[in-house]
């Protein structure tokens, strides 16, 4: 009888194996993708990035123009995430089971969460893009539905998983609604939401470079200009700083998340 | 003595046919320790959370110191459940605050929704929360955060807590289920002394059926949300007990020659 139980979990196994499988030789038909040419571009690739995609001492001479749109870039970020946070807040206090109003506003809110989650900040940048033309404020924007979204939807579990129990508690002593939720669901809730905070200024910094290569605006367009242009050393220079500056962030968050955890 | 609270036909049912509660009746004296006993599942959280309505009731009545609960509005609700304090099988502690913060969270039912969100306590607060924490044991631990402490400790933080609201009933939901034999004496010893000596009533929800005997006045047997018995814990029968578990006779581990306190 136990026998069958792990003869049939292995017999699962290898269906599911199969099924990738097949289900990778059958798109790879499809798209006419030849596997071997793809693999042996791949040192063609990294011989091209080694001859002509590295930073030379006159591109050094742009760094100061490339470091003001990083600099852009990087604060345009920050703000829209943690403007972002505090309406995710408050959509996360209305949308979580734990505090939720009622049903009506629980589901409105989650669902508006939902909305603003799935539609990608590439779609959203080339959508605003409409709206607000080649500038900051679509970047910006862009970054802030995105991060929105996303942060309501974190904050709602944060606040179902870490506070529940206290705020029962607290409905119990007779506190109004007000006071529970900052007495006991700030409180306990506020690491871990800086902590997906952080998560989200790094993402967006990654995701600035693409919203700015979108919405011409920031580091994205600098990066943009140059390489159409086939200034290749410069672009790479970009490149560079980008990566500089993700690594700092992402050293600094993670400091701040050991101190606050 | 006077009537406390009064239970009557309380019945809950939830979703369609779920029923955790019908048509429970019972009442408590002022100053009474009471015990609920019963199988897991019988309805005892419910009927503890249905006494201060933070689960809704079906039908029937619940009268607490002459306030029809059941009928409260929200603000004259808030109002009746600063009177009765709340002890949980988890604690239930906000674990990053302190505890003094913790304890003072039991004053927020008497304050406005600005004073509460910002918390701002009268130094009177702040000196009787000290106060109770130390009646508890817990002076040396007054500045510590909660989650640095032991569940015994935690489980006196709840009671300090449900304290300071100045309670006249203490409902404990489980308050030792999750707690080992000597922090289970200690939490008990404690609740029956708040009984005798500050004349608060005490309801306690309990699965171990010796200490329900050893420490109160009165038992409520549940089973399968009835009540099947209502007496005092020294004219309680073997027999009783197993109807309330509904087991076999000799099935279970439990010691009637225990001698009751109080």
């Amino acid at each position: 009888m136990s026998a069958d139980v792990f003869a049939k979990k292995r017999r699962n196994s290898l269906l599911l194996f199969l099924i990738v499988g097949v289900a990778t030789i059958v798109s790879i038909i499809i798209t006419e993708y030849n596997v071997a040419k793809g693999f042996t571009s791949v040192p063609k690739a990294v011989q091209w990035a080694l001859s002509n995609f590295y930073p030379t001492m006159d591109s050094l001479a742009k760094l100061p123009d490339i470091l003001v749109k990083l600099k852009e870039t990087l604060l345009i970020s920050i703000a829209a995430t943690t403007v972002a946070a505090v309406l995710a807040f408050i959509f996360a206090v209305l949308g979580s089971n734990t505090t939720k109003v009622n049903r009506f506003f629980g589901s409105i809110s989650r669902g508006i969460a939902i909305l603003f989650r799935n539609i990608d900040v590439s779609v959203w940048s080339m959508v605003l893009l409409f709206s607000f033309g080649q500038s900051s404020f679509t970047g910006y924007f862009a970054l802030f539905f995105g991060s929105f979204g996303f942060l309501t939807r974190a904050f709602i579990e944060t606040i179902d998983e870490v506070s529940g129990s206290s705020v029962e508690a607290l409905q119990a002593t007779g506190a109004t609604y007000l006071t529970v939720i900052s007495q006991s669901v700030i409180p306990s809730t506020i690491p871990q939401m800086i902590s997906w905070v952080l998560f989200m200024i790094e993402t967006n910094i990654r995701n600035a470079t693409l919203v700015g290569l979108l919405t011409g605006s920031g580091i994205g367009f600098t990066f943009n200009l140059y390489y159409k242009s086939l200034n290749y050393d410069i672009a790479s220079l970009v490149v560079i700083t980008i990566i500089i500056s993700i690594l700092c962030i992402e050293f600094i968050s993670n400091y701040v998340r050991r101190m606050i955890l | 003595m006077t009537t406390l609270l009064e239970v009557k036909n309380v019945s809950k049912q939830f979703g369609k046919d779920t029923k955790a509660l019908s048509n429970v009746t019972f009442s408590v004296k002022e100053g009474e320790f009471v015990s609920v006993i019963g199988p897991s599942g019988a309805g005892k959280s419910t009927l503890l959370r249905c006494i201060n309505r933070m689960v809704d009731t079906s039908s029937g009545e619940i009268i607490f110191d002459d306030n029809y609960v059941h009928q409260l509005n929200k603000k004259e609700l808030k109002k009746v459940r600063t009177k009765i304090g709340m002890i949980f099988q988890h604690y239930n502690l906000v674990n990053r605050l302190s505890v003094i913060e913790n304890t003072l969270h039991g004053r927020l039912g008497y304050k406005s929704t600005l004073a509460g969100a910002l918390g701002l306590y009268s130094e009177d607060e702040k000196l009787q929360a000290a106060r109770i924490l130390q009646i508890l044991g817990l002076e040396e631990q007054i500045y510590k955060r909660s989650d640095q402490l032991s569940g015994g400790q935690k489980q006196r933080v709840g009671i300090a807590r449900a304290l300071i609201q100045d309670p006249k009933l203490l409902l404990c939901d489980e308050p030792i289920a999750s707690l080992d034999p000597n922090s289970s004496k200690i939490i008990m010893d404690h609740l029956r002394n708040i009984c005798t000596s500050m004349g608060i009533t005490v309801v306690v929800n309990l699965h171990q059926v010796d200490v329900a005997l050893k420490y109160s006045d009165r038992i409520i047997g549940v089973n399968s949300g009835k009540v099947v018995f209502d007496g005092t814990a020294k004219s309680i029968t073997s027999n009783d007990i197993h109807q309330i578990y509904g087991s076999d006779e000799g099935k279970l581990i439990f010691d009637l020659g225990g001698s009751h306190v109080s």
